[in-house]
């Protein structure tokens, strides 16, 4: 339980601390923050261990005076968004939901069960963030472990394609370069830290070692190490092809094959680019090569607060961590058919729930202006691209700041959440639970959804 | 040229404030160039430039990084709606569009 101290100074203000509460802006999930919540005004004034997303994080989601629900642009009731989002969702021949990373497991599991009952299309941002790591995950496997681990035993850390002193700053603080563990008693002085990359970038400083690599050459440089790591003969040319030199390639492997416990960090700068899940294969191939000569382990650094929770709610319910399809009354699992950006791109499907995410904002243009053309539901905490364009918009509770619940942080490691005030806006469990509701009493009685 | 758009720290601080504010407008489109291509180009910190892709175009403000820091060739952008105009909705069969390494004409405006 949290531990929640009230008072009232001077200022006769009502003041509330919130001990080892929760950040759920990203994958770090760090869950010893120190919230001082001002319970007249309803916002947090001061969040100690906060980095600065976490600090805007919390300072900036404050309750906002905008209605709960909004139907075709019109003030409605939550009763009414929620009887005519399911009538839109059973209408649906090809209904999808989208999402689902910023919300707690207990919301993803109601979506999950929606689109089960109605045949519909589950999918979450993971498709379009460590999707491509997913599936290198299920064709090679991944040696893993959690941030716990790491931080008490590695003593070479890389990371490769990704900027963690923009996007996951506590990920070096808390986790992996600078704390002290239980063999790492100097920190960051008992570690060699690596950086690979396209670009320079705020995190390079941190780096020991910075690797620099041609755009769209990940691929050949993961690929040589292995060969380099096998004893195998490599191309002659290889920093002309890759921008990374032979003596470069060397060092890297020598330090990977003496060290005590290594660890790769999977950036989306693998993911996103060319070679795609080829290239998060590769990682997960060079770590687990590795093990012949030491501990290696590869893990990806994941974005928004939830999407491993994502990962692991829609695994439990269907079997497959995103792109799942029940059209056929089963779950099947196919990137690139029922992946949200194709299936909107290819114009497939004809109503969409989007659950605390803005494709409207971040899909290709094909795939925005068919959004556009259909009945979309939102939940979100503020307004966005994609509410903008909604039919039925839910204004919801913000997921660890105003509700309980449970995420999974980027390792898989399941965190509760301790809500800092009360919000009078539902949670997206209750407004996914009154919808999951409506949803079925529509197709009770009437002819079961017929799979197809 | 090639376009990494990515996340930034700015980025991520305004988003709180809301993706319709101003400024997250203003950091999602502000394209950080090599300091050498935009003297080719004659472009001085602030210019409007157009990113032209096979799939769309966009106008974004230019931002000089140093050469050391940013590749000759490379343009950065935080991700945003300017970026994704420019993305290709092919994902060959990932579910993932090529959201980084883009090849963009640019032209000042």
């Amino acid at each position: 339980m949290p531990e929640v101290i009230q008072s009232k100074p001077k200022e006769k203000k009502n003041i509330k601390i919130v001990k080892d509460a929760t950040c759920t802006f990203c994958g770090c999930v760090c869950d010893d923050m120190e919230l001082t919540v001002d319970l007249d005004e309803h916002r947090i004034t001061k969040a100690k261990n906060a980095c600065v997303l976490g600090r805007a994080w919390f300072y900036e989601h404050v309750l906002e005076d905008r209605p709960v629900v909004l139907i075709d642009g019109k003030e409605a009731t939550l009763e009414e968004g929620m009887d005519t989002a399911a009538q839109i969702l059973v209408d649906a021949k090809f209904p999808i939901t989208y999402g689902l990373s910023d919300c707690t497991c207990e919301a993803q599991r109601v979506a999950v069960d929606i689109m089960d009952t109605i045949n519909g299309n589950v999918d979450t941002t993971t498709s379009v963030c460590h999707g491509p790591s997913g599936m290198a995950f299920q064709g090679v496997g991944e040696s893993t472990a959690t941030l716990g681990e790491i931080r008490n035993r590695a003593d070479l850390v890389i990371y490769w394609g990704g900027n963690p002193a923009e996007s996951h700053p506590r990920h070096f603080t808390r986790y992996a370069v600078t704390p002290k563990g239980m063999y790492i008693p100097n920190g960051k002085k008992d570690r060699t830290v690596v950086l690979v990359d396209v670009r320079k970038t705020s995190s390079t400083p941190v780096a020991d070692i910075f690797v620099q690599v041609k755009p769209g050459k990940d691929f050949e440089v993961l690929w040589a190490l292995r060969a380099l790591v096998k004893g195998k003969r490599i191309s002659k040319d290889i920093e002309e092809q890759t921008g990374v030199s032979r003596e470069m390639l060397d060092d890297l492997v020598y330090r990977m094959k003496n060290c005590q416990y290594g660890v790769l960090f999977l950036g989306m700068g693998l993911t996103m680019t060319r070679g795609r899940h080829f290239n998060s294969g590769a990682v997960y191939s060079l770590a687990a090569d590795l093990n012949e000569f030491t501990h290696f382990v590869a893990k990806p650094v994941r974005g928004h607060g939830n999407v491993t929770g994502a990962d692991n709610v829609v695994s439990w319910q269907t079997g497959y961590p995103f792109g799942v399809n029940f059209n056929r009354g089963y779950p099947r699992f196919n990137p690139g058919e029922f992946t949200t950006s194709d299936v909107l791109a290819r114009g497939e499907t004809d109503a969409a729930m989007i659950i605390a995410s803005d494709p409207a904002s971040n899909f290709s243009r094909r795939a925005i202006e068919h959004l556009a053309k259909i009945p979309v539901i939102t939940m979100d905490t503020k307004e966005t691209h994609t509410t903008k364009i909604s039919k039925v918009r839910f204004a919801v509770a913000t997921y660890g700041i105003n509700t309980g619940g449970t995420v999974y942080r980027m390792d898989d490691v399941p965190i509760s959440l301790r809500p800092a005030f009360d919000s009078p806006f539902p949670t997206d469990q209750e407004v996914l639970e009154g919808i999951r509701q409506r949803v079925k009493r529509l197709l009770t009685g009437s002819k079961a959804r017929t799979a197809f | 040229m090639i376009l990494v758009p990515g996340r930034s720290q700015k980025q991520g601080t305004s988003l709180n404030k809301g993706k319709l504010k101003d400024e997250y407008l203003t950091v999602t489109t502000t394209a950080e160039m090599n300091e050498s291509d935009m003297q080719r180009m004659k472009l001085v910190n602030g210019d409007k430039i157009q990113l032209k892709s096979d799939v769309g175009q966009a106008v974004v403000t230019c931002k000089s990084k140093k050469k050391e820091d940013l590749p000759a060739g490379m343009i950065f952008i935080p991700y945003g709606p300017s970026s994704s105009q420019l993305m290709a909705s092919d994902t060959a069969a990932s579910g993932m569009p090529m959201s980084k390494h883009m090849e963009v004409i640019v032209t000042k405006v």
